[in-house]
């Protein structure tokens, strides 16, 4: 079963959200993708000061099965990447929820993130 | 027998399962202007005896003309051994298998053929070839564009004197993607890419220049200085080169402070004939920053279970039958049996062989440009140097003058008019290591008389092809 923190928002593309409470949003990929994707070999981040809109797809994170995009879950302005993931995107598999975060998105509406599934929304679109 | 070896019954037994009708049902989201019809004009059937009379008399059609034109195809000594081994069954394979691991000579000779292209172009990674030279530039550009992820601009720099057809073929490939490619013209005086052609271009950004080596007049391109000219300005090169000039000029790896990102060309010149321009083989190179961008299949060398060397198809991850519509490229066949052939005459020829081909074009089309620049009126169009091809201009309509070259079982050169206007009566011409002396004294000594003749009259003669 995999992890699903209460304390953060996520979309049906199977990205979390964290609030940082400053007009900010903290985005990666739950557990539950990471484990679908198997071992990750690289991680394309967004440009710092790039432009996204919502469900755009702005990232891309690849095993040596697949490659998937990552979609912008909100509009905003991408305001810091993790940049540690270009020599390590195994952290994704380790921690997807803390050291594996991909992005920082300065948002555009600071209230859009209502919008968004919480915990136990997004456990139970798992479980369907 | 259809290529689909499936029977009627089973087609129906498949379709019924997935409940439709007809096959064409599955077609349905594509516009009936886009599909092709039924071929037309394809002539009945022929008995074996009858094609075999069909194809003797085109081949006498043909002749045995000398072959003095380049112009991107180059008539190069193959040695017997390289199609005989080709001929092998366990070689003799358009394709890379699908169960491409259970086929681990296969996967070895693309791994062989990307390890000599990586060293004859000194970039870190190539993949396993493309369909040919021009698709290659126009994958390597789509890469560019890609990869240039700092540079927003969707806008790149490609010379007027690179080869007409791949700006054709690279125009017709990026155009749909919104990518704009600009024409910089080249230098009346040496045919060749100046930093002041290029000045006022590169105010505005641009994603990649493209920067050919040799260019399609054969010259040579300063390109230390044109690779850190472009990528001072953020924007990464393109190097199109010739795999045979590699043996002598500095590979695109090593150009300017950085070297060139990505390098492609046409493999034809390393054991592929010509017949009749094609099938070849594309070759695409590049940085190693750049190689989840790199499109087509690459083969890998590793180890297995048990710890011994094979081989396997890596980086798939972006290709189409992974990621669909959004793989890095829809186009990317290789070319299994060509860079095959490649493979092996690069292992026969050697480093050392291959320079000395090199060598030899050089000095044959040198010579060659004496001999017939000695003919009043025949003259070098370009100053700067060149590898194994010259455009010359002529006192006389370049087509009339071929025309009669051809009536005496002479091709002697690519007519540039058609491409270049501007340089008027001009002829590219090109002397490969086959050239022997005599044949190129030959070549002069007709046409010293056909310019002669032409002050004089009209030439009668008809051409034979």
């Amino acid at each position: 079963m995999s992890q699903v923190p209460s304390e953060l928002r996520y979309t049906k593309d199977h990205e979390w959200v964290r609030d940082n409470g400053d007009g900010t949003v903290t985005v990666g990929i739950t557990d539950h993708a990471q484990e679908a994707l198997g071992d990750l070999v690289f991680v394309e981040v967004p440009e710092t000061g790039q432009l996204v809109a919502a469900g755009e797809a702005c990232a891309v994170v690849e095993s040596v099965k697949a490659a998937s995009d990552i979609y912008s879950p909100l509009a905003g302005t991408v305001a810091e990447v993790n940049g540690t993931l270009a020599d390590a995107p195994e952290r994704i598999n380790e921690d997807p929820y803390g050291e594996g975060w991909i992005f920082r998105l300065a948002l555009a509406d600071a209230t859009a993130i209502g919008g968004l599934l919480e915990a136990d929304a997004y456990a139970r679109f798992l479980d369907d | 027998m259809p290529f689909i070896p499936h029977t009627p019954d089973q087609v129906a037994a498949m379709l019924a399962v997935i409940g439709v009708e007809d096959i064409d049902d599955l077609f349905d989201e594509i516009p009936p202007e886009l599909r092709a019809g039924e071929l037309g004009g394809i002539p009945a059937a022929l008995p074996e005896m009858e094609v075999g009379r069909l194809m003797a008399a085109r081949a006498r059609a043909d002749g045995q003309p000398l072959c003095f034109i380049g112009a991107g195809a180059y008539d190069h000594h193959i040695p017997a051994a390289v199609w005989q081994l080709l001929s092998r069954g366990e070689l003799y394979s358009a394709y890379t298998p699908y169960q491409a691991e259970a086929s681990q000579g296969t996967l070895q000779i693309l791994y062989e053929f990307q390890s000599m292209m990586t060293a004859l172009t000194a970039m870190d990674v190539s993949n396993a070839s493309l369909y040919d030279g021009a698709s290659a530039l126009a994958e390597a550009i789509l890469m560019a564009v890609r990869a240039n992820r700092q540079c927003k601009a969707r806008r790149v720099l490609v010379p007027r004197a690179l080869h007409p057809r791949y700006r054709a073929v690279a125009r017709a490939i990026v155009g749909q993607p919104d990518i704009e490619l600009v024409e910089v013209p080249y230098d009346a005086a040496g045919g060749h890419l100046t930093l002041e052609a290029l000045a006022p271009l590169g105010d505005e950004p641009f994603a990649a220049l493209v920067i050919p080596q040799p260019n399609f007049f054969g010259v040579l391109e300063e390109v230390e200085q044109l690779t850190d000219w472009a990528q001072a300005r953020g924007a990464l090169v393109i190097g199109v080169v010739n795999p045979v000039a590699l043996a002598l000029l500095s590979p695109p790896g090593e150009w300017g402070r950085r070297g060139a990102d990505i390098a492609c060309g046409e493999a034809q010149p390393l054991g592929m004939p010509l017949a009749s321009g094609g099938p070849y083989a594309g070759f695409l190179c590049c940085k190693q920053a750049l190689m989840r961008q790199l499109p087509g299949r690459i083969a890998g060398r590793t180890l297995d279970l048990e710890g011994k060397p094979g081989f396997t198809l890596t980086l798939q991850a972006r290709e189409q039958h992974i990621r669909r519509s959004r793989a890095t490229s829809n186009i990317c066949t290789n070319q299994g049996l060509l860079v095959t052939a490649a493979t092996i005459h690069l292992a026969l020829l050697g480093a050392e062989g291959l320079e000395r081909v090199a060598a030899a074009c050089h000095a044959n089309t040198r010579r060659l440009s004496a001999s017939l620049c000695a003919t009043e009126g025949v003259k070098p169009i370009f100053d700067r140097p060149i590898f194994h091809e010259q455009a010359l201009g002529l006192p006389a309509p370049a087509a009339d003058v071929l025309r009669s070259l051809a009536a005496h079982n002479i091709l002697g050169g690519y007519d540039l008019g058609a491409d270049y206007p501007e340089l008027g009566a001009a002829i590219l011409v090109c002397a490969t290591e086959l050239r022997a002396d005599e044949e190129m004294d030959t070549y002069a000594a007709k046409l010293a008389r056909i310019i002669a003749t032409r002050s004089q009259a009209r030439c009668p003669v008809e051409p034979k092809f």
